[in-house]
C-alpha cells in the first residue's frame, strides 16, 4: 500500500504522570477503510483517538499521511455526542461552517439542508437535542462530523449505552454512510464480535501496545492466546 | 508542615499563572471570532438585561436602609441636611459597584461557571477543539467584553435607584427637606466620584467574569470529584473567589484613588 493512502502512526507515546498509557504505537491505517481499535477498558483506546485528532499532544512519535505531517482533516464523534443543548439540530450541524471558513449563509443553509436530508433528519431540524431520540442524536453528531467533508472520522465508542437493536442500527449507519461519503473510519469499540462485521482492520490495544493488527477474519481464525478471554468472556464462579 | 505550606504555595502560584494565561487568551480571542455582534448581544442579554431586576431591587432596598441608618446617625449631629450627600457618595463610591458586582456574580457568574463546566463534562469543549473553533474565543471572550459593558451600566442603575431609595426614606418618610437632599448631592458629587465608581465596576466585571469562566473551563482539573459534584464544587468556588476578589480589588482601587 502506498504511503499516500495510509495514515502512519510512528512511536506514539503518551503518559499521564507515572502512568504510561501508550508505549509506542506504530500503525499504518489504510485511508478509506474502517479500522476498529478494541481492547479492555482503560487501555488507552480513547487516548489514541485523541492523539490522532490532536486533542491530546503525544509525548513522542509522529502522525503523518503522504508527505504531510499530522493527520488529514478529521472529525470526531464523541461517546455522548457532545451536541450543544442550546442549539437546534440544524444550528449544531452548521456550527463548524458558521464559525470557520468563508462559506456564505445561503451556502451553509443549503449544505446543512442537503446533509440533513441525506441522514433523514429534515423533520428534526428545528428541534433541540433534548427533544430527539438517542439514535437521532447519533445521526446529528454524524452530520456535524460530515459537514466539513473530513477525510477521517474518529468514533469513540459510538454505541455506548444502546440496546442491541440500536447498536446494530448505529453500526449499519456508519457502514452505509462510509460507503456513500467515502470517509475513513477509525473507531474505538467494545462491541466484540459485532464490530468485526463492519471493520476492514482490527487493532487490539493492550498494555500500551498494539498486540494484533489485521483483518477480522484472520483474527477470528487465529486469535492470539491473550485475546481469547476478551473475545469469549466466561462467567467465573465466586 | 513546611512541605505542606510549600506545596500549597506552588499550587497557588501555578493557579495564578494559569489564570493569567487564560485571561490573556480570553482578552485577545474576540477579533478572531465570527458573528461577533450576535455573540456580544447574547452575552449582554445574559449578563446585563437578566440582571436588571435584581440590581434594581437590591439597589432600592440598599438606598432605603442607608437613608434610614444615616438619618439617625446624622440626627445626632443635627446634620440631617447632609443625608443626600452621604447616601449618594456611599453608593456611588462603594456600595453601588460592590453590591452590583456581587449580585451579578450570584446570578450570571454562577450560571456562567456552571454552564461552561457542564460543557466541559459533556465534551462540548473538546468538540469545539476538533472543529478547530477556539473554545475560549467562542465561550469566554464575548462574555468578558459584555461584562465590561454591562457592569458599569448596571452599577449606574444601582446608583440611581439607591439614591432614590435614600430620598424615599429621608424625604418622604422622615421629613428631610427635598431641596436640601438633591442640592447636597449636586454640590458634593463630582464627575471624578462617578468615574471612580465606574472604574471599580469595570474592574470587577473583568475579574469576576474571568474567575467564573476559569473555574468552569477547568472544572475537570479543579474539582476534587469529576462530574455533577465537580461542577457544583467549581461553581461554588467561582462565586466565593469572585466575592473575595471584589472586596480585595475594591480595597486596592480605593487606595489608588485616595492616593491621587
Amino acid at each position: 500500500m502506498s504511503e499516500a493512502t495510509t495514515l502512519r502512526l510512528r512511536g506514539i507515546k503518551k503518559a499521564f504522570g507515572e502512568q504510561v498509557v501508550l508505549g509506542g504505537i506504530d500503525l499504518d491505517i489504510p485511508l478509506g477503510s474502517h479500522t476498529t481499535v478494541i481492547g479492555k477498558s482503560g487501555t488507552g483506546k480513547s487516548v489514541l483517538l485523541k492523539c490522532i485528532s490532536g486533542l491530546l499532544p503525544p509525548d513522542a512519535g509522529s502522525i503523518s499521511s503522504g508527505d504531510s505531517k499530522g493527520a488529514p482533516p478529521c472529525s470526531y464523534m464523541f461517546q455522548q455526542n457532545a451536541l450543544f443543548d442550546s442549539m437546534t439540530v440544524e444550528e449544531n450541524v452548521a456550527l463548524p461552517l458558521r464559525e470557520k471558513g468563508k462559506a456564505k449563509k445561503a451556502e451553509i443553509e443549503e449544505r446543512v439542508s442537503d446533509l440533513l436530508g441525506q441522514l433523514d433528519l429534515t423533520a428534526a431540524r428545528k428541534k433541540y437535542p433534548a427533544e430527539i431520540s438517542g439514535g437521532m442524536k447519533k445521526r446529528v453528531a454524524l452530520a456535524r462530523a460530515l459537514i466539513t467533508n473530513p477525510e477521517i472520522i474518529l468514533f469513540d465508542e459510538p454505541t455506548t449505552g444502546l440496546d442491541p437493536q440500536r447498536k446494530y442500527s448505529v453500526f449499519d449507519m456508519i457502514r452505509s454512510y462510509r460507503k456513500r461519503f467515502g470517509f475513513t473510519v477509525i473507531m474505538v469499540s467494545h462491541d466484540v464480535p459485532e464490530v468485526f462485521e463492519i471493520s476492514d482492520k482490527i487493532a487490539w490495544l493492550d498494555a500500551g501496545q498494539i498486540k494484533y493488527w489485521g483483518s477480522p477474519e484472520d483474527l477470528l481464525a487465529n486469535p492470539p492466546e491473550d485475546l481469547k478471554p476478551f473475545l469469549n468472556p466466561q462467567l467465573t464462579s465466586v | 508542615m513546611i512541605s505542606k505550606i510549600g506545596r500549597q504555595s506552588i499550587r497557588l502560584v501555578s493557579e495564578l499563572g494559569e489564570l493569567a494565561s487564560f485571561s490573556a487568551k480570553a482578552s485577545v480571542a474576540l477579533p478572531g471570532q465570527r458573528h461577533i455582534l450576535e455573540k456580544l448581544t447574547r452575552s449582554l442579554f445574559e449578563i446585563g438585561v437578566r440582571c436588571v431586576p435584581i440590581t434594581l431591587i437590591v439597589g432600592l432596598f440598599t438606598g432605603l436602609v442607608l437613608g434610614l441608618q444615616l438619618y439617625y446617625v446624622l440626627t445626632k449631629f443635627s446634620s440631617e441636611s447632609l443625608l443626600g450627600q452621604a447616601v449618594a457618595l456611599s453608593i456611588i463610591l462603594e456600595i453601588g459597584p460592590v453590591f452590583t458586582a456581587i449580585m451579578i456574580v450570584g446570578q450570571a457568574g454562577s450560571a456562567l461557571s456552571a454552564e461552561i463546566g457542564i460543557q466541559r463534562n459533556a465534551e462540548q469543549i473538546d468538540a469545539l477543539h476538533t472543529m478547530q473553533i477556539n473554545p475560549i474565543g467562542f465561550l469566554v471572550s464575548p462574555r468578558l467584553w459584555a461584562a465590561i459593558v454591562a457592569f458599569p451600566i448596571l452599577t449606574t442603575f444601582f446608583d440611581l435607584i439607591g439614591i432614590y431609595g435614600g430620598y424615599l426614606t429621608g424625604v418622604e418618610l422622615l421629613g428631610v427637606d427635598p431641596g436640601a437632599y438633591w442640592n447636597r448631592i449636586y454640590d458634593a458629587v463630582s464627575l471624578q466620584n462617578i468615574f471612580n465608581g465606574l472604574v471599580k465596576a469595570l474592574v470587577f466585571g473583568v475579574v469576576t467574569t474571568l474567575i467564573c469562566s476559569f473555574q468552569g473551563y477547568f472544572t475537570h482539573r479543579k474539582a476534587d470529584i469529576p462530574g455533577a459534584r465537580g461542577v457544583s464544587q467549581t461553581t461554588t468556588r467561582a462565586v466565593v473567589y469572585s466575592s473575595i476578589a471584589i472586596l480585595v480589588f475594591d480595597y486596592l482601587i480605593t487606595s489608588f484613588q485616595m492616593a491621587k
